[in-house]
């Protein structure tokens, strides 16, 4: 299974497995780590599952949808890191990613 | 336990054709589940031709109207969003009511004032107010939840954001009530009454505004600087300010009011899941959410189609209403399990439709829990229980849910 590593605004890492098709929300979620609020279920609705990854990791993910885009907009904090986790399915080539969790959820 | 009363006529035994839940005296009655029901099931893209409103659609399901708040570019907020139609010499401006992308850029503008962080610096002031009123009520003897509690503390509160001459405070109140309660909405204002009232709100926030126009927002985090400072709000024409005003007095009054009196009664109504609160409180968190999906304090927002859409089945025609219903969708057995009971531990109490979902979602979601939450929290620490002595009296609107009257008692510890 690939893995994804978690860091919390506080720099707590959180190292967890993630099946192939889930999404890192999902992932976040099911394996308890805390920071990601994820209201809406991943819907790309509520924007509550707000994460940041680099951009290096970004070139292998793909680009943000509209939807994602126009959640994302709302947030005065976001960043070109910013990413909404629940639009992210996770993929062997995403095998130790790392993504960042901001300070807070609005 | 279910509070599905049947007051009135059966919904079951009327013409499908016939169903209009838009009628404000449903809701005064606490009727309108059955008719939501059976919309659910039978008809869940309903369509009614109403006297008041004109035609309109309902839509009841839970994740229909997810799809339709995700849908912005065919169903837009900019014709109002409630089925009231406004009266266009009197048009007021705001970015609830704005399509992107100029309710992006004007949410953006206020958004910081309830960022996580600047809500942290709210909490104890917020706490040692709720305190206080908690600490004055009488003990032992009848009186009006709403009035003494419910709103004082919203009105405090909001008193609080927008830095509000405090003595005032209940003018917040006044003009709330006005800006929801007009004769279009099906409600008892007449229309004459209500405008003066949000002028007179006007006139005094003018007054505000130009005091603080040359504050320094680094040292002040009330609404009124941070609106008049940004570069984004401060050229904002007298209607568009008084449009934001009324949405953010609006959106942080009645809604928390109404969810703080709504607590009060299902937890008077299911003391089995009181005592499980009462005897661990870190379920505070988790209960809260439950209150305002149970609670479902505003009953839809509107939207109104851009083109003609095919939809479930049925064809909306462009200019046409849609009501997205909150207080149906947030009773959708498909997603939420035993959707009719009050349950203070569920596992994803955040997933309900009482703050919306999409680019309007609630700006004041978080500010509303912190609100409740903290109001609960001292209610526990004082209270062996709130009492409610005789039915609520609920607000005449079908779009705010709420009530005028709760009646109680409360015991001490
Ligand atoms: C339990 C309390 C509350 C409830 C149930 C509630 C409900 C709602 C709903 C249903 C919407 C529209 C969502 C949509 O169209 O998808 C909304 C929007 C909004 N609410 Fe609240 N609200 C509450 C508290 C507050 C508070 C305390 C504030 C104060 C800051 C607030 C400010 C707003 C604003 C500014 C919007 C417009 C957002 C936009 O259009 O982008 N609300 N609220
Ligand atoms: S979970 Fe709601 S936007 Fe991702």
């Amino acid at each position: 299974m690939p893995q994804v590593k978690f860091i919390e605004f506080n720099g707590t890492e959180h190292v967890v497995d993630a099946s192939v098709g889930e999404s890192i929300m999902v992932a976040a979620t099911s394996n308890l780590v805390p920071g990601i609020d994820a209201d809406c279920g991943g819907e790309c609705s509520c924007a509550t599952c707000h994460v940041l990854i680099s951009a290096e990791w970004q070139s292998k993910l793909a680009p943000r949808s509209d939807q994602e885009e126009s959640m994302l907009d709302l947030n005065p904090d976001r960043t070109d890191e910013s990413r909404l986790s629940c639009q992210i399915p996770m993929t062997e080539e995403l095998d130790g990613i790392t993504v960042n969790l901001p300070e807070f959820q609005y | 336990m279910s509070e599905a009363v049947q007051i009135g006529p059966n919904p079951y035994e009327m013409p499908l054709e016939d169903i209009n839940v838009s009628q404000a005296s449903l809701f005064q009655t606490n009727s309108h589940w059955q008719y939501f029901e059976r919309l659910r099931r039978e008809d869940p893209v309903h369509y009614f031709n109403d006297p008041l409103f004109g035609p309109y659609w309902s839509i009841t399901r839970f994740n229909d109207i997810m799809d339709i708040e995700k849908n912005v570019q065919q169903f837009s907020s900019e014709g109002g969003i409630t089925l009231a139609d406004r009266d266009e010499s009197f048009k007021t401006v705001n970015f609830i009511s704005l399509d992107p992308p100029r309710h992006d850029v004007q949410r953006k503008a206020v958004t910081g004032v309830v960022a996580p962080t600047n809500l942290a610096k709210l909490e104890p002031i917020i706490r040692e107010r709720a305190a206080r009123i908690l600490d004055g009520l009488p003990v032992g003897e009848p009186f009006n939840w709403v009035d003494l509690v419910s709103i004082e503390l919203t009105t405090q509160m909001l008193a609080t954001l927008f830095d509000f001459p405090f003595e005032d405070r209940r003018k917040l109140t006044y003009w709330s009530d006005m800006a929801t309660s007009g004769a279009r909405a099906g409600g008892p204002t007449p229309e004459p009454v209500r405008q003066a009232a949000l002028l007179e709100c006007l006139e005094v926030f003018t007054g505000l505004w130009n005091e603080r126009v040359n504050r320094d927002p680094a040292d002040h985090f009330d609404l009124i600087t941070m609106l008049a400072n940004n570069p984004d709000t401060r050229n904002m024409d007298p209607m568009e300010y008084l449009g934001n005003l009324i949405l953010l007095i609006v959106g942080g009054n009645d809604t928390t009011r109404n969810s703080i009196s709504g607590g009060i009664y299902f937890m008077d109504q299911n003391p089995d899941q009181f005592e499980r609160v009462k005897a661990d409180h870190s379920l505070i968190p988790k209960m809260v959410p439950e209150v305002i999906r149970y609670q479902t304090p505003l009953a839809y927002m509107r939207r109104t189609a851009t083109e003609d859409v095919e939809f479930r089945g049925k064809t909306i025609r462009a200019g046409e209403k849609v009501a997205l219903w909150y207080v149906s969708g947030n009773r959708d057995d498909t997603v939420i399990d035993r959707p009719d009971e009050f349950i203070v531990d569920r596992d994803n109490p955040r997933h309900h439709l009482s703050f919306g979902f999409g680019i309007h979602r609630c700006m004041g979601n978080r500010l509303a829990e912190m609100q409740l939450r903290i109001i609960w929290e001292e209610i526990l620490a004082r209270f062996d229980r709130i009492e409610v002595t005789g039915e609520p009296e609920r607000v005449q609107s079908s779009f705010v849910k709420g009530y005028t009257e709760l009646p109680v008692v409360v015991h001490r510890r």
